[in-house]
Formats: C-alpha cells, structure tokens, sequence
C-alpha cells in the first residue's frame, strides 16, 4: 500500500494502492496536510488501484475534505470502483463529495 | 500471526489439508474451524490476516462482492475495534481470529483480551447529517450493514462474532 502525489495544473492528484485502513490512514492524512501547509488547496483523490476502504479510511476523507474546505480549497474523488461506490452510498458519504468517474473528468473544471 | 494449538483444519486457507475442498460444498458438511490464529495488538496487522482471508473467499463460491467489501471491510472493522478499543494496542495483549465455515454461513469470532465497548449502545445512524461530518463513528454501522448478523459475547474473553450467510 503506497500514496503518491503528483501535481496536475494546481492540484494535486493523489493515488491510493492498495487499501486505505486504519493502519495507514494517518500517512495520507499527513501528506495531505502538509502539502496544504505548503498552500496548496485543490486536491483530487484517485482509488483506481485501491482494495477496500474501512471506516478510519473513510473517516480521514472527511477530515481531511472539511480542514481543506476551511483553507478555502477543495477535495474531490474519482474512479471508485463498484464496491467502493456501494461504500460511500451505503455511508452516505458520495452526498458529501464530488465524485467523478475518472480522474480526466474530475481535473475538468476543477 | 501465530496459529493456535485450537487450530482444527486450514483447508480453506491452505488447500493442503486431507479434507476434499469438494466438502465445503456438501450440504451435510459440519461447521469447521477453518482458520485460528492470534495476532499482535498492531494496527499493522490487520491487512495481512484479512488479505489471507479474502484470497479464499472465492473458494467458498461467495458473491464477488461478499470477497471484496462485506467480508475484508466487516472483519477489518472488527479487527481494529479489538485492537484498539478492547486491548488498547497493548503489544502483551493478543487477538485471536476464529474462522468457521458451514454450508450456510461463514462465522468470524473475534475475540479480545479487553472488555470493548457496548455496542448495543451504538444507536447514532453516521449518514445523519448530525453525524455525517464527522470522522468517528462508522465502524460499528459498518459491520452491520455488511454483515447477516453482528453479535458481541462477555465472559472470560470480550468476542464479537460477525455472520455472513452463504
């Protein structure tokens, strides 16, 4: 499981492998974080090449969507796979983002 | 991750045990313990046991969803509550995975050296818009959702035991 950060424009894209869980949560929220510090605000969150998401997961999504929404910036998601969409419908949470199909139409208009 | 001496058979797991994987299949087959093994109170290892799980799952003939969202997102949920909320990431402390298998349902016991946390009294819904922003407070809504039945056991040991039906 790794995260990897690039820029595309002004945001930054971040790729999730592997799963995003309760024992890794904390390194995407801190890279997050640290590139906000640096004044970035636009953030795109891809899970093409992710497994499955658990609740702390799901939790540093939201965290990390309102800390960046206060610095005046903004999280999008894109290409959740099935289970994943079925994830954030079951919680609610695809109410909550802006969730594209992939990441081309995500960066559009961001 | 350490196996149990209680450990009865891995045939699900390992396919090297001299039970038929064709018996997981007969309906007269008995419940089996399929897997037992204890893990360190880590966070750290709770994405091993669970991938060494759902790599069987398609074995079982389960839904391609049950093997990729139920069964790895529920158990992991459970995992994580027994670590930290049951054991308090003590590294002296244990939690023991239970896997049984029948030809009506898959049986995970997880049982913590701790006393957990009631969940009876989780009652709060998280996609409340009271709640939704919030980044606690899924976990338990979770295993419910994603599981037939979610039960909590006290006695010597705290157990919370998640059924998934066949």
């Amino acid at each position: 499981m790794s995260f990897t950060l690039k820029k595309h424009g002004d945001v930054v894209v971040v790729d999730v492998e592997g799963q995003l869980i309760v024992g890794n949560r904390q390194e995407l929220k801190q890279k997050v974080l640290d590139e906000l510090e640096r004044g970035e605000r636009k953030f795109l969150i891809d899970f093409a090449q992710t497994g499955y998401i658990d609740s702390s997961g799901l939790g540093v999504l939201v965290s990390l969507s309102k800390k960046i929404r206060e610095h005046g910036g903004e999280l999008r998601l894109a290409d959740l796979n099935d289970d994943l969409q079925t994830l954030f419908e079951l919680t609610k949470l695809d109410t909550l983002f802006q969730i594209s199909d992939t990441r081309e139409r995500a960066l559009e208009g961001f | 991750m350490r196996p149990r001496q209680a450990r009865l058979a891995d045939v699900a797991w390992t396919g090297t045990s001299a039970v038929p994987d064709d018996s997981l299949f007969d309906p007269v087959t008995p419940p089996y313990v399929a897997l037992d093994v204890e893990i360190p109170s880590d966070v750290r290892q709770i994405e091993p046991i669970v991938n060494l799980v759902t790599e069987h799952c398609r074995s079982l003939h389960l839904t391609r969803r049950q093997c990729s969202l139920n069964i790895p997102v529920a158990l992991s949920e459970a995992l994580s509550n027994a670590i930290i909320s049951g054991n308090k990431e003590d590294p002296r402390k244990h939690v023991r995975l239970r896997a049984t298998i029948s030809d009506r349902a898959l049986v995970f016991d997880v049982v913590d050296e701790g006393g957990g946390f009631d969940m009876a009294s989780v009652v709060h819904d998280p996609t409340t818009s009271q709640y939704i922003e919030q980044e606690d407070g899924r976990g338990v809504f979770l295993m419910r959702q994603l599981m037939d039945r979610v039960e909590q056991f006290r006695g010597p040991h705290h157990v919370v035991r998640l059924t998934l039906n066949r």
